[in-house]
């Protein structure tokens, strides 16, 4: 697997892992990295667990991982971060947003949400985790939450000296570049020293 | 220019770039995005068509005319398509032809995981596989000219992780091409028997040259390294046996896999020590390379079910399992998909879930829903269409034998379209008393969002007629028929009622757009949006749970409470949750 850098980004369909996913692509790819982005479609759009893989190194071949390859997993929802730690190298990183999306089963009572889903992470894999609904609420838009959650991949992966302003730029509406730009460093800042 | 595109967008472009006059496709995950693709581009006809089978007719009748055609569609879509797909491997082309199948490895959003390689080799039609954007944007322009120097259509071979992966891709310019002369050719397209039998002679003719190009061509190529270890793959399995042999092994690389290059794998096998074949789903090509008399290793190790990845493929010709961390998933709840908040299915299947000795056949659309939990009101999915002609079936012989059931289909505007027609004549035709029930939410919805002959709309955007589905139902010779507002469940119950009492075959249209479609012009001037949120009095709920019983992803059941909740953000005042509510806890407000 030489230089290539796994990212696996999961989350729940409605919040925004395919935008994100998209400007890291972008950003990646004007860094001069050969880029590979695998997502589903169809059937998980409908409220279920959504999953995107992106690759980058001086040439990736496979454009999805397996079990025990990713060198970070990035986690918009607190249980899917569970769901999906088996993903993760013993060795790699976790940012976790402080999130909880409640599945069907637990809406209806048939199932409950899973306690210390947070602690369990930390205690199993070096992580990180933010609370990027309540950074994007204060900046005016829960929805940015997705931009505070690239910001801290992309301080968690060192890739800070990528352009990403003009990736955003080029992939948001105007009247909402700069709250995703201010939404993006607020998550670059919200990541702990320990695993930047 | 290098950009970051899909398999699907690469595959548009290429078509784009090589000329392509016209395309058709039937929407179907993962093939969807090639037409959509397409459309864009004003020198290009592009339209969705209402089955796979008139797809790939009008595309070969474009090809007849002279045109450079493509058609997509899905991998069970070939199967609708089958029959003129067999008789194109007969006559050949006059404009090249290209068609894309999109393979689903993995079951993501499919019935099944078929390997429709073997069609290729069973209508002895060339066939080409893309590993990544590039080449799939290369093999099209590529499958053009090949179809039109050799006069065959080509199929492109696609799966779930080439379409939907997105690699750089080089930007280039659409060549025009001239369209071919159409002249009457009987002995090529009149396909009688006493012409099928000289055409099948002309195939296999075509097949030996084929046969000379696959060993000749480069898109058949070896890539030496260390000897001892050789590798045979083809499509997407080829990146992840890079990822797991990198440079200790040699690779003899297939993209034109129809007919197989027999010279070139002899020559790679008699160079190596061992050899692997490493592919997706069946042992396609391993069939192949034991047939030449070479051993190899293959599906005696590598699954046929599934999807692979890079560390499925080591972990199984290896034995080393790549080290993960542990701990325990028992504690996760599921995350299956649900109808949206809003939805206009969700009302329906409430309502029918309460009817007994009824036996619900399906179909295909996001409507399957409604055969999970809470709604659980679906006995049978089968294919596209299969709904009402299943149903007549059951019916037929519960009537026959004196079983007190009836049967009601439920199938979806589009799925309608597609095939659900022809079963419904069979209904009227062979008098089974079933109740057909269509769900119009006037899109169609699971693949995204595309129109259909029903919306008003063709897929470049221009106005067109509007197939009114109460009429062609009773063209078909249905009598009794009703449309029925879906978001109102009194209007639903007495539809219902109505319909079992009947002892005629009878049909209940929902008529409401789906709760994500952004509406059309057309749309706006007969349904008027959605406004306000639900809200429960938690003094007045007394946790009956009728309410979450229906599914909605914006109601919640407090346990320690025992009271329902509604989140304000995700309701969009649809108003079911009003309906079922026995004590009058739940009120619209905002309206």
């Amino acid at each position: 697997m030489s230089d290539v850098k796994s990212i696996l980004l999961v989350g729940v369909g409605g919040q925004g892992t395919i935008l994100a996913s998209k400007i890291l692509s972008d950003g990646l790819v004007e860094a001069g990295y050969d880029v590979k982005m695998s997502e589903i479609h169809g059937m998980s759009q409908r409220g279920g667990s959504v999953s995107t893989q992106v690759r980058y190194g001086n040439r990736v071949y496979s454009p999805v991982i397996g079990k025990g390859q990713a060198d970070i997993l990035v986690s918009f929802e607190a249980m899917e971060a569970l769901r999906y730690l088996e993903y993760l190298k013993p060795e790699g990183k976790v940012v976790v947003n402080d999130y909880k999306i409640p599945s069907a089963p637990i809406l209806m009572a048939k199932a409950d949400y899973p306690d210390n889903v947070i602690e369990t992470i930390k205690e199993k894999a070096n992580t990180s985790v933010l609370d990027a609904a309540k950074i994007a609420t204060e900046l005016g838009n829960v929805k940015v939450m997705n931009i505070v959650l690239l910001g801290a991949l992309v301080k968690a992966m060192n890739l800070t000296d990528i352009d990403w302003e003009t990736a955003i730029r080029n992939n948001v509406k105007e009247k909402f570049v700069d709250i995703n730009i201010k939404a993006f460093h607020a998550g670059m800042d919200a990541v702990s020293l320990a695993i930047a | 220019m290098k950009k970051l595109l899909t398999g699907n967008e690469a595959v548009a472009l290429g078509a784009y770039e090589a000329g392509v006059h016209f395309a058709a496709a039937y929407p179907g995950t993962p093939s969807t995005e090639i037409l959509e693709n397409i459309a864009p581009y004003k020198e290009v006809v592009a339209e969705w068509a209402p089955n796979e089978k008139v797809a790939f007719e009008a595309a070969f009748g474009a090809s007849i005319a002279g045109a450079r055609s493509l058609a997509a569609m899905k991998h069970v879509g070939l199967n609708v398509a089958a029959d003129p797909f067999f008789t194109a491997g007969y006559t050949g082309v006059n404009g090249g032809m290209v068609l894309v199948v999109a393979d689903d490895p993995g079951l993501h959003s499919s019935q099944n995981e078929q390997d429709n390689r073997y069609y290729a080799k069973h209508a002895k039609v060339a066939m080409v596989e893309p590993s990544n954007s590039q080449e799939a944007k290369d093999m099209v322009k590529k499958a053009f000219e090949i179809s039109e120097k050799y006069d065959t259509l080509v199929m492109m071979r696609m799966t779930t992780r080439v379409c939907h992966s997105k690699s750089l891709v080089e930007i280039g310019e659409r060549q025009e091409v001239e369209l071919k002369p159409y002249v009457k050719n009987l002995q090529k397209y009149y396909v009688a028997p006493a012409v099928a039998k000289q055409l099948h002679v002309k195939v296999e003719e075509r097949l030996k040259k084929l046969e000379e190009f696959s060993n000749e061509t480069d898109l058949n190529y070896i890539e030496w390294n260390d000897k001892k270890i050789g590798v045979i793959s083809s499509g997407v399995a080829f990146e992840y046996a890079k990822e797991v042999f990198g440079d200790s092994a040699s690779y003899l690389k297939l993209g034109f896999t129809y007919p197989l290059p027999s010279e070139k794998i002899k020559n790679f096998a008699k160079e190596v020590e061992v050899l692997y074949v490493v592919e997706e789903l069946e042992p396609y090509i391993e069939e192949y390379v034991k047939s030449l008399g070479i051993e190899c290793i293959g599906k005696d190790k590598i699954p046929n079910i599934w999807e692979l990845n890079p560390e499925i493929v080591a972990t199984s010709l290896f034995g080393e399992k790549t080290p993960t961390i542990e701990y325990d998933k028992s504690v996760i709840a599921n995350r299956p998909p649900t109808l949206c908040a809003g939805c206009p299915h969700r009302g329906f299947f409430y309502g029918l879930s309460k009817r007994k000795n009824v036996m619900i056949t399906g179909d295909i659309g996001c409507y399957t829903l409604g055969g999970a939990d809470p709604l659980n009101a679906m006995d049978t999915t089968i294919c596209m269409g299969a709904s009402i002609s299943v149903g007549h079936g059951a019916k037929k012989v519960f009537d026959r034998y004196n079983k007190d059931m009836r049967v009601v289909s439920v199938i979806g505007d589009s799925t309608f379209f597609h095939t659900g027609i022809n079963s419904l004549l069979d209904v009227v035709y062979n008098k089974s008393n079933t109740i057909t029930c269509i769900l119009d939410n006037r899109v169609t919805g699971m693949t995204g969002h595309q129109d259909n002959p029903g919306t008003g709309y063709t897929l470049q955007g221009e106005l067109t007629e509007i197939a009114d589905i109460p009429s062609i139902v009773k063209a078909l010779g249905i009598k009794h028929v009703r449309t029925v507002n879906p978001l109102k469940l009194d209007e639903l119950n007495e539809a219902f009622d109505w319909a079992f009492e009947l002892n005629e075959p009878s049909a209940i249209i929902t008529r409401y757009p789906c709760a994500l479609k952004k509406l059309t012009e057309l749309d706006r001037k007969e349904f008027k949006p959605l406004e306000g949120k639900c809200e429960i009095d938690s003094e007045k709920c007394i946790g009956c749970k009728r309410c979450v019983n229906t599914g909605c992803p914006a109601i919640r059941f407090i346990k320690p409470d025992r009271k329902s909740t509604i989140d304000p953000v995700q309701c969009v005042g649809c108003g079911l949750c009003v309906q079922v509510c026995p004590v009058n806890a739940i009120s619209k407000v905002g309206e």
